[in-house]
Protein backbone atom coordinates (compact mmCIF):
# COMPACT_ATOMS: atom_id res chain seq x y z
CA UNK A 1 0.00 0.00 0.00
CA UNK A 2 1.45 3.48 -0.69
CA UNK A 3 -0.74 5.44 1.48
CA UNK A 4 -0.10 3.99 5.61
CA UNK A 5 -1.45 6.74 7.11
CA UNK A 6 -4.91 9.01 7.82
CA UNK A 7 -2.30 11.88 7.90
CA UNK A 8 -1.48 11.34 4.58
CA UNK A 9 -5.08 12.14 3.72
CA UNK A 10 -6.33 14.66 6.07
CA UNK A 11 -2.53 16.55 5.34
CA UNK A 12 0.23 17.49 5.63
CA UNK A 13 -0.50 21.18 6.92
CA UNK A 14 1.15 22.98 4.33
CA UNK A 15 1.84 26.88 2.23
CA UNK A 16 -0.68 26.38 -0.79
CA UNK A 17 -1.19 25.89 -3.45
CA UNK A 18 -0.85 22.47 -4.67
CA UNK A 19 -0.07 19.45 -2.11
CA UNK A 20 1.84 17.16 -5.39
CA UNK A 21 3.13 20.25 -6.73
CA UNK A 22 4.18 22.34 -3.84
CA UNK A 23 4.47 20.33 -0.79
CA UNK A 24 5.42 16.98 -2.38
CA UNK A 25 8.33 18.84 -4.25
CA UNK A 26 9.30 20.46 -0.82
CA UNK A 27 9.34 17.09 0.94
CA UNK A 28 11.13 16.21 -1.99
CA UNK A 29 13.70 18.59 -2.28
CA UNK A 30 14.09 17.82 1.63
CA UNK A 31 15.39 14.48 1.25
CA UNK A 32 17.87 15.53 -1.03
CA UNK A 33 19.18 17.75 1.13
CA UNK A 34 18.90 15.48 4.01
CA UNK A 35 20.88 12.82 1.72
CA UNK A 36 23.22 15.41 1.24
CA UNK A 37 24.07 16.68 4.36
CA UNK A 38 24.83 20.11 4.28
CA UNK A 39 24.27 23.62 1.72
CA UNK A 40 24.88 22.99 -1.45
CA UNK A 41 26.27 25.83 -3.77
CA UNK A 42 24.90 24.80 -6.49
CA UNK A 43 21.60 22.93 -7.92
CA UNK A 44 20.56 21.97 -11.32
CA UNK A 45 16.70 21.11 -10.99
CA UNK A 46 15.35 18.75 -14.02
CA UNK A 47 11.02 18.61 -14.24
CA UNK A 48 9.13 16.36 -16.20
CA UNK A 49 5.78 16.15 -16.82
CA UNK A 50 3.10 17.56 -15.09
CA UNK A 51 5.88 19.42 -13.11
CA UNK A 52 7.13 21.05 -16.17
CA UNK A 53 3.90 21.87 -17.86
CA UNK A 54 3.03 24.05 -14.23
CA UNK A 55 5.89 24.31 -11.89
CA UNK A 56 5.52 28.11 -12.56
CA UNK A 57 1.35 28.40 -11.23
CA UNK A 58 1.71 25.67 -8.61
CA UNK A 59 5.17 27.03 -7.54
CA UNK A 60 7.42 23.50 -7.68
CA UNK A 61 10.37 25.80 -8.43
CA UNK A 62 10.37 27.88 -4.88
CA UNK A 63 8.87 24.88 -3.10
CA UNK A 64 12.21 22.34 -4.25
CA UNK A 65 14.28 25.37 -3.56
CA UNK A 66 12.30 25.63 -0.26
CA UNK A 67 13.19 21.89 0.73
CA UNK A 68 17.09 22.03 -0.16
CA UNK A 69 16.77 24.75 2.14
CA UNK A 70 15.50 22.81 5.01
CA UNK A 71 11.99 24.78 5.00
CA UNK A 72 9.21 22.58 6.09
CA UNK A 73 6.22 22.13 4.19
CA UNK A 74 4.28 24.88 6.21
CA UNK A 75 6.86 27.55 6.56
CA UNK A 76 5.56 31.14 5.47
CA UNK A 77 9.37 31.54 4.04
CA UNK A 78 8.94 29.24 1.42
CA UNK A 79 7.04 31.40 -1.49
CA UNK A 80 10.57 33.73 -0.88
CA UNK A 81 12.95 30.69 -0.99
CA UNK A 82 14.43 31.76 -4.43
CA UNK A 83 15.68 35.05 -2.73
CA UNK A 84 16.50 33.33 0.10
CA UNK A 85 18.93 30.69 -1.64
CA UNK A 86 20.59 33.44 -3.56
CA UNK A 87 21.42 35.40 -0.48
CA UNK A 88 22.89 32.24 0.89
CA UNK A 89 24.67 31.46 -2.28
CA UNK A 90 22.90 29.14 -3.44
CA UNK A 91 22.19 28.72 -6.92
CA UNK A 92 19.74 27.37 -8.35
CA UNK A 93 19.23 26.03 -12.33
CA UNK A 94 15.64 25.13 -13.50
CA UNK A 95 15.43 23.09 -16.80
CA UNK A 96 11.59 21.90 -18.41
CA UNK A 97 12.57 18.60 -19.69
CA UNK A 98 10.84 16.92 -22.82
CA UNK A 99 11.16 13.14 -21.78
CA UNK A 100 8.68 11.55 -20.69
CA UNK A 101 8.63 9.42 -17.13
CA UNK A 102 6.75 6.95 -15.77
CA UNK A 103 4.92 9.16 -13.60
CA UNK A 104 3.62 12.67 -14.53
CA UNK A 105 5.14 13.91 -11.77
CA UNK A 106 8.93 13.68 -12.01
CA UNK A 107 11.82 15.69 -10.69
CA UNK A 108 15.79 14.70 -11.08
CA UNK A 109 17.55 16.84 -8.82
CA UNK A 110 21.33 17.49 -9.19
CA UNK A 111 23.18 19.19 -6.35
CA UNK A 112 26.73 20.25 -5.95
CA UNK A 113 29.21 21.85 -2.94
CA UNK A 114 32.78 21.37 -2.12
CA UNK A 115 34.21 17.87 -4.12
CA UNK A 116 30.45 16.84 -3.24
CA UNK A 117 27.66 15.50 -5.71
CA UNK A 118 24.50 13.81 -5.45
CA UNK A 119 22.01 13.36 -8.42
CA UNK A 120 18.30 12.05 -7.26
CA UNK A 121 15.27 10.99 -8.59
CA UNK A 122 12.04 11.91 -7.00
CA UNK A 123 8.09 11.32 -8.05
CA UNK A 124 5.24 12.81 -6.25
CA UNK A 125 2.62 10.22 -6.51
CA UNK A 126 -0.52 13.11 -4.74
CA UNK A 127 -1.54 14.71 -1.57
CA UNK A 128 1.94 15.66 -0.45
CA UNK A 129 2.92 12.06 -0.48
CA UNK A 130 6.43 11.13 -2.41
CA UNK A 131 8.64 8.34 -3.35
CA UNK A 132 12.89 8.73 -4.07
CA UNK A 133 13.40 6.34 -6.68
CA UNK A 134 16.80 6.89 -7.62
CA UNK A 135 20.06 8.12 -6.10
CA UNK A 136 23.14 8.54 -8.14
CA UNK A 137 22.10 5.86 -10.39
CA UNK A 138 20.69 3.50 -7.94
CA UNK A 139 16.90 2.12 -7.96
CA UNK A 140 15.62 2.22 -4.54
CA UNK A 141 12.32 3.27 -2.91
CA UNK A 142 12.44 5.67 -0.21
CA UNK A 143 9.44 7.38 1.19
CA UNK A 144 10.96 9.87 3.35
CA UNK A 145 8.41 9.01 5.90
CA UNK A 146 10.32 6.63 8.23
CA UNK A 147 13.79 7.53 9.29
CA UNK A 148 16.58 5.22 7.32
CA UNK A 149 20.10 4.48 6.94
CA UNK A 150 21.66 4.26 3.69
CA UNK A 151 24.69 2.34 3.73
CA UNK A 152 27.00 2.83 0.17
CA UNK A 153 29.48 -0.36 0.56
CA UNK A 154 31.36 -2.48 -2.18
CA UNK A 155 29.67 -5.34 -3.44
CA UNK A 156 31.05 -8.36 -0.70
CA UNK A 157 29.45 -11.48 0.35
CA UNK A 158 28.12 -10.79 4.29
CA UNK A 159 28.24 -7.27 4.31
CA UNK A 160 24.43 -7.36 5.04
CA UNK A 161 24.31 -9.88 7.53
CA UNK A 162 27.38 -7.35 9.29
CA UNK A 163 24.86 -4.30 8.76
CA UNK A 164 21.68 -5.93 10.29
CA UNK A 165 23.76 -7.57 13.05
CA UNK A 166 24.50 -4.24 14.26
CA UNK A 167 21.01 -3.06 14.02
CA UNK A 168 19.68 -6.26 16.06
CA UNK A 169 22.42 -5.24 18.21
CA UNK A 170 20.98 -1.80 19.35
CA UNK A 171 17.75 -3.52 19.36
CA UNK A 172 16.54 -1.88 15.77
CA UNK A 173 13.39 -3.05 13.72
CA UNK A 174 13.40 -3.42 10.04
CA UNK A 175 10.65 -1.80 8.51
CA UNK A 176 11.95 -1.62 5.11
CA UNK A 177 15.03 -2.68 3.40
CA UNK A 178 16.36 -3.19 -0.30
CA UNK A 179 20.03 -3.39 -1.86
CA UNK A 180 20.81 -2.01 -5.27
CA UNK A 181 24.53 -2.37 -7.01
CA UNK A 182 26.02 -1.10 -10.33
CA UNK A 183 27.38 -4.18 -11.67
CA UNK A 184 28.59 -7.08 -9.04
CA UNK A 185 31.46 -6.67 -7.11
CA UNK A 186 31.20 -2.75 -7.52
CA UNK A 187 29.73 -0.21 -5.36
CA UNK A 188 26.37 -1.08 -3.91
CA UNK A 189 23.61 0.54 -2.15
CA UNK A 190 21.49 -0.85 0.87
CA UNK A 191 18.53 0.92 2.36
CA UNK A 192 17.18 0.83 5.37
CA UNK A 193 13.92 1.90 6.86
CA UNK A 194 13.85 1.42 10.48
CA UNK A 195 10.93 1.91 13.45
CA UNK A 196 12.93 3.43 16.05
CA UNK A 197 15.26 6.88 16.35
CA UNK A 198 18.80 5.85 14.99
CA UNK A 199 21.30 7.05 17.43
CA UNK A 200 24.57 8.29 16.81
CA UNK A 201 26.35 5.29 17.79
CA UNK A 202 24.87 2.97 15.78
CA UNK A 203 25.90 5.29 12.58
CA UNK A 204 29.37 4.74 13.84
CA UNK A 205 30.03 1.25 14.57
CA UNK A 206 28.25 0.73 11.25
CA UNK A 207 30.92 3.39 9.57
CA UNK A 208 33.62 1.41 10.97
CA UNK A 209 32.46 -1.92 9.19
CA UNK A 210 34.67 -3.67 6.84
CA UNK A 211 33.32 -2.27 2.66
CA UNK A 212 31.77 0.62 4.01
CA UNK A 213 32.36 3.28 2.53
CA UNK A 214 29.58 5.78 3.76
CA UNK A 215 26.77 5.78 5.99
CA UNK A 216 23.42 8.32 5.25
CA UNK A 217 20.92 8.79 8.46
CA UNK A 218 17.82 10.23 7.86
CA UNK A 219 15.68 11.37 10.34
CA UNK A 220 11.55 11.35 10.04
CA UNK B 1 -5.77 -3.41 7.93
CA UNK B 2 -8.74 -2.40 5.51
CA UNK B 3 -8.07 -2.85 2.05
CA UNK B 4 -11.50 -1.80 0.59
CA UNK B 5 -14.49 0.57 1.85
CA UNK B 6 -16.51 -3.22 2.25
CA UNK B 7 -14.06 -4.30 4.64
CA UNK B 8 -13.81 -0.96 6.36
CA UNK B 9 -18.20 -1.24 6.73
CA UNK B 10 -17.21 -4.87 8.17
CA UNK B 11 -15.20 -4.03 10.54
CA UNK B 12 -17.04 -1.16 12.13
CA UNK B 13 -20.14 -3.27 12.25
CA UNK B 14 -18.15 -6.39 13.25
CA UNK B 15 -16.54 -4.33 16.73
CA UNK B 16 -20.16 -2.07 16.80
CA UNK B 17 -17.95 0.84 16.34
CA UNK B 18 -17.66 4.29 13.54
CA UNK B 19 -15.82 3.84 10.79
CA UNK B 20 -13.45 6.80 12.50
CA UNK B 21 -12.78 4.68 15.44
CA UNK B 22 -11.59 1.62 13.25
CA UNK B 23 -9.17 4.68 10.98
CA UNK B 24 -8.01 5.95 14.79
CA UNK B 25 -7.56 2.13 15.79
CA UNK B 26 -5.45 1.64 12.61
CA UNK B 27 -3.01 4.78 13.07
CA UNK B 28 -2.60 3.69 16.34
CA UNK B 29 -1.15 0.28 15.52
CA UNK B 30 0.42 1.90 12.08
CA UNK B 31 2.21 4.81 13.43
CA UNK B 32 3.35 3.49 17.11
CA UNK B 33 1.67 6.89 18.68
CA UNK B 34 -0.34 6.86 21.78
CA UNK B 35 -4.43 6.94 21.15
CA UNK B 36 -3.83 10.63 22.52
CA UNK B 37 -1.39 11.22 20.68
CA UNK B 38 -2.70 10.39 17.18
CA UNK B 39 -6.43 12.59 18.28
CA UNK B 40 -3.77 15.40 19.30
CA UNK B 41 -2.01 15.79 15.78
CA UNK B 42 -5.76 15.61 13.69
CA UNK B 43 -6.58 18.33 16.41
CA UNK B 44 -3.87 20.63 15.35
CA UNK B 45 -4.72 19.86 11.40
CA UNK B 46 -8.71 20.72 12.62
CA UNK B 47 -7.49 24.03 13.83
CA UNK B 48 -5.74 24.86 10.72
CA UNK B 49 -8.67 24.32 8.66
CA UNK B 50 -10.74 26.55 11.24
CA UNK B 51 -7.74 29.20 10.53
CA UNK B 52 -8.12 29.06 6.57
CA UNK B 53 -11.92 29.11 6.65
CA UNK B 54 -11.78 32.38 9.27
CA UNK B 55 -9.20 33.74 7.05
CA UNK B 56 -10.82 33.16 3.84
CA UNK B 57 -14.65 34.56 5.22
CA UNK B 58 -12.63 37.58 6.08
CA UNK B 59 -11.40 38.15 2.63
CA UNK B 60 -8.49 37.44 0.73
CA UNK B 61 -7.04 37.83 -2.68
CA UNK B 62 -4.22 35.30 -4.56
CA UNK B 63 -1.32 36.93 -5.96
CA UNK B 64 -2.26 36.73 -9.63
CA UNK B 65 -5.60 38.46 -8.68
CA UNK B 66 -7.55 35.46 -10.71
CA UNK B 67 -9.19 34.03 -7.74
CA UNK B 68 -10.51 35.82 -3.91
CA UNK B 69 -13.45 37.45 -2.64
CA UNK B 70 -15.92 35.01 -3.60
CA UNK B 71 -16.51 33.23 -0.08
CA UNK B 72 -17.20 37.07 1.42
CA UNK B 73 -20.19 37.21 -1.52
CA UNK B 74 -21.71 34.04 -0.62
CA UNK B 75 -21.83 34.87 3.12
CA UNK B 76 -23.26 38.13 2.04
CA UNK B 77 -26.33 36.64 -0.47
CA UNK B 78 -26.94 34.16 2.79
CA UNK B 79 -26.96 37.08 5.43
CA UNK B 80 -29.95 38.73 2.75
CA UNK B 81 -31.94 36.08 3.06
CA UNK B 82 -32.64 35.72 -0.82
CA UNK B 83 -31.14 32.45 -1.13
CA UNK B 84 -32.73 29.52 -3.20
CA UNK B 85 -30.84 26.77 -2.04
CA UNK B 86 -30.01 25.76 1.80
CA UNK B 87 -28.19 27.74 4.15
CA UNK B 88 -25.94 24.78 5.20
CA UNK B 89 -25.59 24.05 1.47
CA UNK B 90 -24.55 27.28 0.86
CA UNK B 91 -22.36 27.88 4.00
CA UNK B 92 -20.44 24.86 2.91
CA UNK B 93 -20.06 26.34 -0.64
CA UNK B 94 -18.43 29.59 1.22
CA UNK B 95 -16.74 28.05 3.49
CA UNK B 96 -15.01 25.29 0.90
CA UNK B 97 -14.13 28.82 -1.42
CA UNK B 98 -12.91 30.10 1.57
CA UNK B 99 -10.33 27.55 2.23
CA UNK B 100 -9.29 27.02 -1.68
CA UNK B 101 -9.20 30.82 -2.18
CA UNK B 102 -6.46 31.30 1.05
CA UNK B 103 -4.58 28.03 -0.87
CA UNK B 104 -4.38 29.53 -4.10
CA UNK B 105 -3.20 32.73 -1.83
CA UNK B 106 -0.32 30.49 -0.87
CA UNK B 107 -1.62 30.75 2.55
CA UNK B 108 -1.41 27.58 5.25
CA UNK B 109 -4.19 25.28 4.33
CA UNK B 110 -3.96 21.40 5.48
CA UNK B 111 -4.28 18.84 2.18
CA UNK B 112 -7.57 17.05 2.74
CA UNK B 113 -6.92 15.09 0.75
CA UNK B 114 -4.60 17.71 -1.52
CA UNK B 115 -4.22 21.50 -1.39
CA UNK B 116 -6.34 21.73 -4.82
CA UNK B 117 -9.30 20.09 -3.30
CA UNK B 118 -8.57 21.19 0.84
CA UNK B 119 -11.68 23.18 0.79
CA UNK B 120 -14.51 20.56 0.46
CA UNK B 121 -13.57 18.43 3.61
CA UNK B 122 -13.68 21.51 6.39
CA UNK B 123 -16.29 23.42 4.22
CA UNK B 124 -19.08 20.93 4.99
CA UNK B 125 -17.81 19.85 8.52
CA UNK B 126 -18.21 23.66 9.54
CA UNK B 127 -21.24 24.12 7.83
CA UNK B 128 -23.17 20.80 8.78
CA UNK B 129 -21.41 22.12 12.65
CA UNK B 130 -24.22 24.76 12.80
CA UNK B 131 -27.02 22.09 12.67
CA UNK B 132 -25.73 19.14 14.40
CA UNK B 133 -23.54 21.20 17.07
CA UNK B 134 -20.67 18.09 17.51
CA UNK B 135 -18.68 18.11 20.55
CA UNK B 136 -14.75 18.81 19.03
CA UNK B 137 -14.08 15.38 19.70
CA UNK B 138 -16.86 14.52 16.82
CA UNK B 139 -15.15 16.99 14.56
CA UNK B 140 -11.64 15.40 15.21
CA UNK B 141 -13.74 11.71 14.26
CA UNK B 142 -15.11 13.42 11.49
CA UNK B 143 -11.95 13.65 9.92
CA UNK B 144 -11.05 10.04 10.82
CA UNK B 145 -13.80 9.11 9.06
CA UNK B 146 -13.10 11.07 5.61
CA UNK B 147 -9.56 9.75 5.94
CA UNK B 148 -10.94 6.24 6.20
CA UNK B 149 -12.51 6.77 2.84
CA UNK B 150 -9.89 8.74 1.31
CA UNK B 151 -7.84 5.85 2.66
CA UNK B 152 -8.92 3.05 0.36
CA UNK B 153 -8.94 5.86 -2.53
CA UNK B 154 -5.24 6.75 -2.96
CA UNK B 155 -4.57 3.01 -2.56
CA UNK B 156 -7.02 1.79 -4.73
CA UNK B 157 -7.42 4.43 -7.09
CA UNK B 158 -5.66 7.58 -7.02
CA UNK B 159 -5.67 11.34 -4.98
CA UNK B 160 -3.69 12.89 -8.54
CA UNK B 161 -5.05 15.01 -10.46
CA UNK B 162 -1.75 14.37 -12.33
CA UNK B 163 -2.44 10.48 -12.54
CA UNK B 164 -6.18 11.01 -12.34
CA UNK B 165 -8.05 14.26 -12.97
CA UNK B 166 -9.86 16.56 -11.18
CA UNK B 167 -12.21 13.31 -10.16
CA UNK B 168 -9.29 11.94 -8.11
CA UNK B 169 -8.68 15.01 -6.29
CA UNK B 170 -12.12 17.12 -6.04
CA UNK B 171 -14.38 13.73 -6.55
CA UNK B 172 -12.10 11.90 -3.70
CA UNK B 173 -12.45 14.74 -1.22
CA UNK B 174 -16.38 14.99 -1.89
CA UNK B 175 -16.46 11.18 -1.63
CA UNK B 176 -14.51 11.60 2.06
CA UNK B 177 -16.91 14.63 3.24
CA UNK B 178 -20.15 12.95 1.83
CA UNK B 179 -19.44 9.57 4.02
CA UNK B 180 -18.05 11.60 7.17
CA UNK B 181 -21.43 13.74 7.24
CA UNK B 182 -23.17 10.59 7.22
CA UNK B 183 -21.03 9.18 10.55
CA UNK B 184 -21.73 12.43 12.12
CA UNK B 185 -25.30 12.73 11.47
CA UNK B 186 -25.57 9.48 13.15
CA UNK B 187 -25.96 7.05 9.81
CA UNK B 188 -24.46 3.93 9.76
CA UNK B 189 -21.86 2.73 8.42
CA UNK B 190 -23.12 1.41 5.34
CA UNK B 191 -25.32 4.63 4.56
CA UNK B 192 -21.50 6.39 4.59
CA UNK B 193 -20.59 4.10 1.99
CA UNK B 194 -23.15 4.68 -0.26
CA UNK B 195 -23.35 8.43 0.34
CA UNK B 196 -19.33 8.43 -1.29
CA UNK B 197 -20.59 5.77 -3.69
CA UNK B 198 -23.70 8.53 -4.77
CA UNK B 199 -21.09 11.37 -4.68
CA UNK B 200 -17.95 9.97 -6.35
CA UNK B 201 -20.35 8.93 -9.45
CA UNK B 202 -21.27 12.37 -10.02
CA UNK B 203 -18.07 13.13 -9.91
CA UNK B 204 -16.64 10.56 -12.58
CA UNK B 205 -14.70 12.05 -15.58
CA UNK B 206 -14.03 15.33 -13.96
CA UNK B 207 -11.02 16.62 -15.39
CA UNK B 208 -8.05 18.52 -14.04
CA UNK B 209 -7.37 21.66 -16.23
CA UNK B 210 -5.82 24.34 -14.57
CA UNK B 211 -5.35 27.77 -16.12
CA UNK B 212 -1.69 28.71 -16.18
CA UNK B 213 -1.25 25.63 -14.18
CA UNK B 214 -2.53 27.53 -11.06
CA UNK B 215 -4.71 26.27 -8.60
CA UNK B 216 -7.13 29.09 -9.10
CA UNK B 217 -9.36 28.71 -11.83
CA UNK B 218 -11.54 26.03 -12.02
CA UNK B 219 -10.54 24.33 -8.99
CA UNK B 220 -11.76 27.48 -6.38
CA UNK B 221 -15.18 26.82 -8.29
CA UNK B 222 -14.87 23.10 -8.33
CA UNK B 223 -14.08 22.72 -4.10
CA UNK B 224 -17.86 24.71 -3.67
CA UNK B 225 -19.83 22.18 -6.10
CA UNK B 226 -17.69 19.51 -4.51
CA UNK B 227 -19.30 20.61 -0.79
CA UNK B 228 -22.83 20.65 -2.10
CA UNK B 229 -22.47 17.19 -4.16
CA UNK B 230 -21.32 15.75 -0.64
CA UNK B 231 -24.02 17.56 1.32
CA UNK B 232 -26.55 16.46 -0.90
CA UNK B 233 -25.64 13.02 -1.45
CA UNK B 234 -25.02 12.51 2.06
CA UNK B 235 -29.04 13.57 2.70
CA UNK B 236 -29.74 11.03 -0.30
CA UNK B 237 -27.97 8.52 1.63
CA UNK B 238 -29.57 8.92 5.07
CA UNK B 239 -32.80 9.19 3.46
CA UNK B 240 -32.29 5.80 2.58
CA UNK B 241 -31.11 5.88 -1.18
CA UNK B 242 -28.69 3.48 -1.89
CA UNK B 243 -26.19 3.33 -4.98
CA UNK B 244 -27.22 0.30 -7.32
CA UNK B 245 -22.76 -0.06 -7.99
CA UNK B 246 -21.05 -0.77 -5.21
CA UNK B 247 -18.69 1.80 -3.41
CA UNK B 248 -15.55 -0.07 -4.47
CA UNK B 249 -16.79 -0.93 -8.25
CA UNK B 250 -16.92 3.54 -8.34
CA UNK B 251 -13.44 3.53 -7.12
CA UNK B 252 -12.42 0.93 -9.61
CA UNK B 253 -14.11 3.02 -12.49
CA UNK B 254 -12.59 5.80 -11.77
CA UNK B 255 -9.05 4.52 -11.59
CA UNK B 256 -9.46 3.10 -14.77
CA UNK B 257 -11.46 6.38 -16.16
CA UNK B 258 -8.45 8.09 -15.11
CA UNK B 259 -6.16 5.76 -16.61
CA UNK B 260 -7.29 6.69 -19.73
CA UNK B 261 -7.52 10.48 -19.74
CA UNK B 262 -5.22 12.44 -21.91
CA UNK B 263 -2.32 13.75 -20.57
CA UNK B 264 -3.80 17.20 -21.69
CA UNK B 265 -6.34 17.17 -19.07
CA UNK B 266 -4.27 15.77 -15.83
CA UNK B 267 -2.82 19.20 -14.80
CA UNK B 268 -0.50 19.90 -17.61
CA UNK B 269 -2.13 23.17 -18.67
CA UNK B 270 -3.10 21.84 -21.86
CA UNK B 271 -6.22 21.14 -22.44
CA UNK B 272 -9.94 22.03 -21.13
CA UNK B 273 -10.43 25.53 -19.86
CA UNK B 274 -6.54 25.85 -19.91
CA UNK B 275 -7.05 25.32 -22.96
CA UNK B 276 -9.63 28.26 -23.52
CA UNK B 277 -9.14 31.12 -25.78
CA UNK B 278 -9.67 33.17 -22.14
CA UNK B 279 -7.58 30.60 -20.41
CA UNK B 280 -4.90 30.90 -22.71
CA UNK B 281 -5.17 35.37 -22.52
CA UNK B 282 -4.77 34.85 -18.86
CA UNK B 283 -1.91 32.59 -19.08
CA UNK B 284 0.12 34.89 -21.29
CA UNK B 285 -0.98 38.26 -18.95
CA UNK B 286 0.51 36.26 -15.51
CA UNK B 287 3.19 34.65 -16.72
CA UNK B 288 4.27 36.47 -20.44
CA UNK B 289 5.27 34.07 -22.91
CA UNK B 290 7.63 31.41 -21.24
CA UNK B 291 9.18 33.67 -18.52
CA UNK B 292 9.13 33.17 -15.22
CA UNK B 293 10.39 36.61 -13.73
CA UNK B 294 6.97 38.12 -13.37
CA UNK B 295 5.99 35.59 -11.34
CA UNK B 296 9.14 35.48 -9.40
CA UNK B 297 8.41 39.41 -8.60
CA UNK B 298 4.63 38.56 -7.83
CA UNK B 299 6.66 36.12 -5.18
CA UNK B 300 9.08 38.42 -3.71
CA UNK B 301 6.42 41.39 -3.43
Amino acid sequence: MKYRSAFDIIGPVMIGPSSSHTAGAARIGRVARTLFGKLPTKAIISLYGSFAKTYKGHGTDFAIVAGLLDLDTFDERMPKSLAIAKDLGLEVVFQAEEAVTDHPNTVKINLYGGDDELELVGISIGGGTIEITELNSFPLKLSGEHPAILVVHQDRFGIISAVTSVLSKYQINIGHMEVSRLDKGEMALMVIEVDQKIEDMVIEELSNLANVSKIIRMAE
Amino acid sequence: MFRNVAELVQLAETNQVKIAEIMIRQEIEVSGLTREEVIAKMDKNLTVMEQAVERGLNGVHSHTGLTGGDAVLIQNYIKSGKALGGTVLLDAVSKAVATNEVNAAMGVICATPTAGSAGVVPGTLFAVKEKLLPTREEMIEFLFTAAAFGFVVANNASISGAAGGCQAEVGSASGMAAAAIVELAGGSAQQAAEAMAITLKNMLGLVCDPVAGLVEVPCVKRNAMGASNAITAADMALAGVTSRIPCDEVIHAMFLIGQSMPSSLRETAEGGLAATPTGRRLEQEIFGSGNTVKLKNLIRS
